[in-house]
């Protein structure tokens, strides 16, 4: 059969790792089958399962015209538990990794203005955002702060927008000027804000009394997950009584077929809902783009065409 | 009829995809164009077709060269004013499309429709009690037509009156996306009417609490689309949450009826009530086609499509494609129909799918408690339109448990 349409969890390659700052690597990631990749907006992130289960998560930084690679840049957390350190110290191109998403709590949405502010890393999800506000003709500013120039990603790619963007090298010229920068609520600017934990709240006290939805936020801190499996684990269907085992490599709604349990599914990307299937017992691993976090924390359903178990033991309403 | 050059290389066809004998029974266009190749140039409309499932497949996800936002329909927007403003979802694209998306997409998903299951499998015991106190009817005014306009409407907080208007509406906006034949001039003496009418139940104020209408003009208070946008965004909804619905389950029920041994194994496992709607929408395929447009030379199975040149996909044909599907022209439900392209694939997917499902899933489930089998009792008629596959009529008669 030509075209049998793959469905579930997607490995990705490293197909490139580069330094694009100090302490900071952009890894360009790839299917190993050269398949198309999910599609994603700016602000979406994606959840990467490292070797050994750590997940960690990503802003999606490059092109989305660009079906087949995905582009995240991964600053070293001195402080981190691994994640980070991994990935630069240890992980290869040509290595693979497990993909969760692409999900997005940090949508760009319509406006006659932008202001993004960056501080440091934050500079991720805002730059395919920057690009998106451009091609739409809307006015929009750039503040980009960080420690030091040398430590600032992706100023080569914003060069071309000139005084758009204005860069706030810490070591230079000191702290973001908020003060200046968000003197008062404009209904028709919308302000993104993305970085680490001390910028968002200088940003959000200064905006307190705005109308809902002008400021969006996205904290940046290293948003840690741990005991994602790859590994088989054990599938139990409470209507049927069947008890089956998903190997690594295959995808719940695979093994159900397999099994000749059929459920109905459409994407197969975790994309469109089709496959809710109701979890009673166990701990999903999600690796859809449509739960938000506190329905992933309820795990009390999951999308089978894409999802794992992070318990050894998974009970499915089935 | 314009007579367009013919690129070298690619089969021709010669045949009129929108012609009334092929609307009215479109596989065996379906299968002479699947087996010219993996695309065929439509000579007609100087358009380029596809009928293979992964050609299909493939066309559909890959929004980057094939785009929307030059029209789904024949007439394309880059040259030609289309007939009313473009539709925000469906012909628009990235990174346009993306918010009004967004915002549809959380109003509509299976998490959103939980509070509405309880009410609606009530709604559908009640009209099949009605129904079924007679034991011949047509299924199509009575069940395919009547449910969705029952509890849609409400669903999106529409006042009582004018309803009649949805049908004819939607029918028009489908019957537009193909080429201005007699199907579109009979359309038009009512449009102006029919769009004020649309148009008018976008407004904030007629859209009741709670409902999906309000709840689009409450995405645009928090800034997820824009006060502009949130009108067109339910208008959305208006025109391709009616018609589309009352076909599949016209699909179904006829299914049904010409095969009573499915109905039998439905009856034993009411579960399949989701498979069986799904299966019904591959294998009748509601919506039978769409275009896309070309943005610059896109390759396509050995062939270039020009910049700008219009693509049609054929829905029906790709989800009947042998090379996909085991028996496809047998309505199976035995089968796994997952994947099908009748409700379109990538960021285009039916955002309205989950409501057609659960619509579908309350009428089977109430209709399998208490028939034991249908039959026609006399010969369906099928209503044309140049994008939908629909019947106009299906007398029936049921044997009760
Ligand atoms: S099939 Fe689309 S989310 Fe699983």
């Amino acid at each position: 059969m030509a075209s049998e349409v793959i469905g579930g969890t997607v490995e990705l390659r490293v197909a490139d790792k580069r330094a694009v700052a100090d302490g900071v690597v952009a890894l360009t990631l790839v299917r190993p089958d050269g398949r198309r990749l999910p599609d994603w907006a700016p602000g979406a992130h994606v959840d990467l399962v490292l070797p050994g289960g750590l997940t960690r998560q990503y802003s999606l930084c490059g092109d989305r015209w660009d079906a087949y690679s995905y582009r995240v840049a991964v600053l070293r957390e001195p402080d981190g538990r691994g994640g980070s350190a991994f990935i630069h110290d240890e992980l290869e191109v040509g290595a693979t990794v497990g993909l969760g998403g692409p999900r997005n709590n940090f949508r760009l949405v319509p406006s006659e203005r932008y202001l993004f502010v960056a501080g440091g890393i934050g500079i991720t999800p805002l730059l395919p955002m920057v690009r998106q506000a451009e091609m739409l003709g809307t006015d929009w500013r750039l503040l980009y702060g960080g420690r030091s120039r040398a430590s600032m990603a992706f100023l080569d790619e914003l060069e071309p927008y000139g005084d758009r963007v204005t860069v706030v090298p810490q070591d230079e010229q000191g702290l973001l000027d908020l003060d200046a920068w968000l003197p008062q609520a404009r209904p028709d600017t919308k302000v993104y804000c993305c970085g680490p934990a001390s910028l968002l709240e200088a940003v959000e006290r200064r905006c307190a009394s705005w109308p809902p939805g002008l400021l969006r936020t996205e904290r940046f801190v290293a948003r840690v997950r741990d005991g994602a499996r790859d590994e088989p684990f054990e599938l139990v269907l409470a209507r049927s009584g069947l008890t089956l085992k998903v190997p690594a490599g295959r995808s719940v709604l695979q093994a159900l077929g397999d099994a000749g349990v059929g459920v109905l599914s459409s994407c197969r990307q975790g994309l469109c809902g089709t496959c809710e299937t109701a979890v009673l017992e166990g701990e999903p691993d999600h690796r859809d783009a449509l739960l938000d976090d506190a329905e992933r924390a309820a795990g009390d359903c999951m999308f089978v065409c894409v999802s794992r178990a992070r318990s050894e033991r998974l009970v499915l309403d089935l | 009829m314009i007579v367009h050059d013919v690129p070298a290389g690619v089969p021709v066809s010669d045949a009129d995809p929108f012609a009334d004998d092929v609307l009215k029974e479109p596989a065996p266009l379906q299968a002479e164009l699947r087996d010219a190749g993996p695309v065929v140039f439509l000579r007609r409309y100087g358009a380029y077709g596809l009928a293979r499932y992964e050609e299909v497949h493939a066309a559909l996800t890959d929004w980057q060269r094939l785009q929307s936002g030059a029209g789904v329909g024949l007439s394309n927007f880059r040259y030609e004013k289309p007939w009313r403003p473009p539709s925000l979802l469906l012909e628009a694209d990235p990174p346009r499309h993306d918010a009004p998306r967004a915002v549809l997409s959380r109003i509509l998903g299976p998490r959103a429709l939980r509070r509405l299951r309880e009410a609606w499998f009530a709604d559908a015991e009640a009209l099949v009690d009605e129904v079924l106190a007679e034991r011949e009817f047509d299924a199509v005014e009575r069940i395919a037509r009547t449910f969705p306009l029952r509890v849609f409407p409400d669903a999106v907080g529409l006042g009582p009156d004018g309803r009649e208007n949805l049908l004819p509406y939607g029918d028009h906006a489908f019957n537009a996306f193909g080429p201005p034949n007699h199907l579109v001039e009979k359309g038009e003496p009512r449009v102006a009417e029919l769009s004020a009418w649309v148009n008018a139940q976008c407004a904030r104020e007629r859209l009741a609490p709670g409902g999906f209408g309000a709840r689009i003009w409450e995405a645009a208070d928090k800034g997820d689309i824009t006060h502009e946008q949130a009108p067109l965004v339910v208008r959305s909804l208006l025109t391709a949450g009616v018609d589309t619905t009352v076909h599949g389950l016209g699909a179904v029920l006829y299914a049904f009826a010409a095969d009573p041994g499915q109905w039998r194994r439905l009856r034993e496992d009411p579960s399949l009530a989701r498979v069986a709607f799904d299966e019904a929408v591959r294998w009748q395929s509601p919506v039978q086609t769409f275009f896309r447009t070309a943005v610059g030379e896109v390759e396509i199975g050995g062939t270039v499509i020009p910049d700008g040149a219009k693509v049609l996909m054929f829905l029906g044909a790709a989800n009947r494609d042998p090379r996909r599907w085991e028996d496809p022209d047998v309505f199976d439900l035995s089968r796994d129909p997952s994947a099908h392209v009748g409700f379109g694939m990538g960021v285009h997917q039916c955002v309205g799918q989950h409501v057609a499902r659960l619509e579908a899933e309350a009428v089977l489930t109430a209709l399998a408690r208490r028939v034991e089998r249908f039959e026609l009792a006399g010969p369906p008629r099928r209503h044309l339109n140049n994008t939908l596959r629909a019947w106009e009529s299906l007398p029936m008669r049921v044997h009760l448990a």
